[in-house]
C-alpha cells in the first residue's frame, strides 16, 4: 500500500461518513413528514426523492454540475456570496454522495417511522408530553434499527458511487479520487495489481460496515 | 356535571358518532357492542381525535369547542388513558414508564406521589423489571400507575380488564376499586363485561353505532337487548 492509496481510502471512508452525518437530520426529517402526515405535493416530492435511486447517475451528475457550477443557480450563489467551489473539488464529491445515497436513507427511515404503533406517540401525549419530546423519547428510539439500516445504506452506497461523483468531481489524485474511481483508472490503465489491493479494501470496508451494522441490530433487539 | 359532551359529531368507518351527555357519577360504565364507537369518543376526549363538532367540558374547563376553535392540546388536558392494549413503551423499563408522565408539581398533595401510587398498586418491586417480562395482571396495573402519575383528573379505561382470564380479573378488580375509592377520581370505563359494571360502577351508558341508546344506574341496569357475551 502506498501513501496515495492510504490516502485514497481514508478520503473515501470519511468523506462518504460525513456525507451520512450530513443528509440524517434532512432525511428523519422527510421520512417523517412522509410517514405521519397527508399534504398536498406529497407525491411529487416522494418522487423527487427517490430519482436518484431510478436515473442513471451519470444523468444525476450532470443535473448536479449544472446546479452546482459556478454558472447554475446553487453553484453560482456559493461562490459569489462564500467564495466557495464545488465542482471538481472535495465538497463536489461530497454532494454526489450525499444526493445519492439520501433516497435509500429516506426510504428505510420512512418504513421504520411507519413501523411505530401510532397508539404509543398518543398515549405519550396523554402522559403529557409534546411533540418534540414524542419524537426523541418514542418514535426515535422505537424506530432507531430502521434508521441505522439505512444509516448503513447510505454509506455504503457512498462507498462505491462512481457515476455522480466523476461527473461532478471528476478523478483529481489526491483531491477527489475515491476508491472506485481509482479501481476504475487503475484498470484502464492495465495496473491490476493496484486495482486488485483496492478492490482488497474495498472489501474489508464492506465486510466491516455489514459486521457492525449486524451486530448493532442483534445488540437492540435483546 | 364533570364531564360535558355536547353536540359531539365525528365521523367513522360507516356512520357517524353522535352524543350530547352530561355525566357526574363517579365511575361510568360505558357498554355496547364491538364497533360501537366506544373507543372513539375516549379518543376525543382525550383529545386524539379531531371531531367535525364538539363540545367538551371537564371541571369546568373546555377542552374542545369547535364552533370557537378551541382545543387544548392532548398533553395539557390533564385525562389519564389506559387503552385496551395499555401501550407500556416497550423500550422503557418499568420505571421508566412509570416516571413517564410522572407530575411532580403537585407531588406536595401527596395522593398521587411516587410512593403512595405504587404502593397502593403494589408494584414496588417491579421497578427494575422490562415491561417485556411482566405478567398480564402486572402489566395492567403499571400503566393504571402511569396513568395516575400524572394525576389526572380523568381516568379513562378501555376495557382494562378484557385480556385478562377470570381469575386475574378477580384480581385487578380490588385494585381498580381501590383506585375509585383512594383517588376520588372520575372514571370512564369501557367494558363488555356486567360483572366489572357491578362491581365498579356506578352507572352504565349503553352504546350502539355511535349513539348512548340508554343510560341507567349500575345498580339496576338495563342492558338495552344487549347480550353480555
Amino acid at each position: 500500500m502506498t501513501a496515495e492509496e492510504w490516502q485514497i481510502v481514508w478520503f473515501t471512508a470519511w468523506v462518504s461518513a460525513l456525507s451520512t452525518i450530513l443528509i440524517l437530520p434532512f432525511g428523519l426529517a422527510a421520512a417523517w413528514l412522509l410517514a405521519r402526515y397527508q399534504w398536498p405535493g406529497k407525491s411529487i416530492v416522494e418522487t423527487l426523492i427517490s430519482l436518484p435511486l431510478v436515473m442513471p447517475p451519470v444523468a444525476t451528475g450532470l443535473i448536479l454540475l449544472k446546479l452546482f457550477g459556478r454558472r447554475g443557480a446553487i453553484g453560482g450563489f456559493l461562490h459569489d456570496t462564500l467564495n466557495l467551489d464545488i465542482i471538481f473539488t472535495w465538497r463536489g464529491v461530497l454532494v454526489s454522495l450525499a444526493v445519492m445515497s439520501f433516497p435509500l436513507l429516506v426510504r428505510s427511515a420512512r418504513v421504520a417511522f411507519e413501523g411505530v404503533n401510532l397508539r404509543f406517540e398518543q398515549i405519550a401525549r396523554t402522559l403529557g408530553a409534546g411533540d418534540f419530546r414524542v419524537f426523541f423519547t418514542i418514535t426515535m428510539p422505537l424506530a432507531l434499527r430502521g434508521v441505522v439500516g439505512g444509516m448503513i445504506l447510505s454509506f455504503a452506497r457512498a462507498l462505491g458511487e462512481f457515476g455522480a461523483t466523476i461527473m461532478v468531481a471528476g478523478n483529481i489524485p489526491g483531491q477527489t479520487s475515491t476508491l472506485s474511481l481509482a479501481i476504475f483508472q487503475s484498470v484502464q490503465l492495465g495496473h491490476d495489481a493496484d486495482a486488485f489491493r483496492l478492490l482488497g479494501i474495498s472489501v474489508v470496508l464492506a465486510f466491516v460496515a455489514v459486521w457492525w451494522s449486524e451486530y448493532f441490530m442483534r445488540q437492540r433487539r435483546r | 356535571m364533570y364531564l360535558v359532551l355536547r353536540q359531539i359529531s365525528l365521523a367513522v368507518a360507516d356512520f357517524t358518532i353522535e352524543v350530547d351527555v352530561e355525566l357526574q357519577s363517579q365511575v361510568t360504565a360505558v357498554f355496547g357492542p364491538s364497533g360501537a364507537g366506544k373507543t372513539s369518543v375516549l379518543d376525543l376526549i382525550a383529545g386524539l381525535r379531531r371531531p367535525q363538532s364538539a363540545f367538551i367540558q371537564l371541571h369546568g374547563r373546555v377542552l374542545t369547542d369547535t364552533a370557537n376553535r378551541v382545543e387544548v392540546p392532548t398533553r395539557l388536558r390533564e385525562i389519564g388513558y389506559v387503552p385496551q392494549d395499555l401501550a407500556l413503551f416497550p423500550h422503557l423499563s418499568v420505571h421508566q414508564n412509570l416516571l413517564y408522565g410522572h407530575n411532580t408539581k403537585v407531588e406536595t398533595n401527596h395522593l398521587f406521589s411516587f410512593e403512595h401510587v405504587t404502593q397502593v398498586l403494589e408494584i414496588q418491586s417491579l421497578a427494575l423489571r422490562s415491561v417485556t417480562d411482566l405478567s398480564g395482571g402486572e402489566k395492567q396495573r403499571v400503566a393504571l400507575a402511569r396513568a395516575l402519575l400524572t394525576s389526572p383528573r380523568l381516568l379513562l379505561l378501555d376495557e382494562p380488564l378484557a385480556s385478562l382470564d377470570m381469575n386475574l380479573k378477580s384480581k385487578i378488580i380490588p385494585y381498580l376499586a381501590r383506585i375509585r375509592d383512594e383517588f376520588r377520581l372520575p372514571m370512564l370505563y369501557i367494558t363488555h363485561d356486567p360483572e366489572e359494571v357491578r362491581a365498579l360502577c356506578d352507572e352504565v351508558l349503553v352504546m350502539d353505532r355511535g349513539r348512548i341508546i340508554s343510560r341507567s344506574p349500575a345498580a339496576e341496569p338495563r342492558w338495552s337487548g344487549q347480550t353480555t357475551a
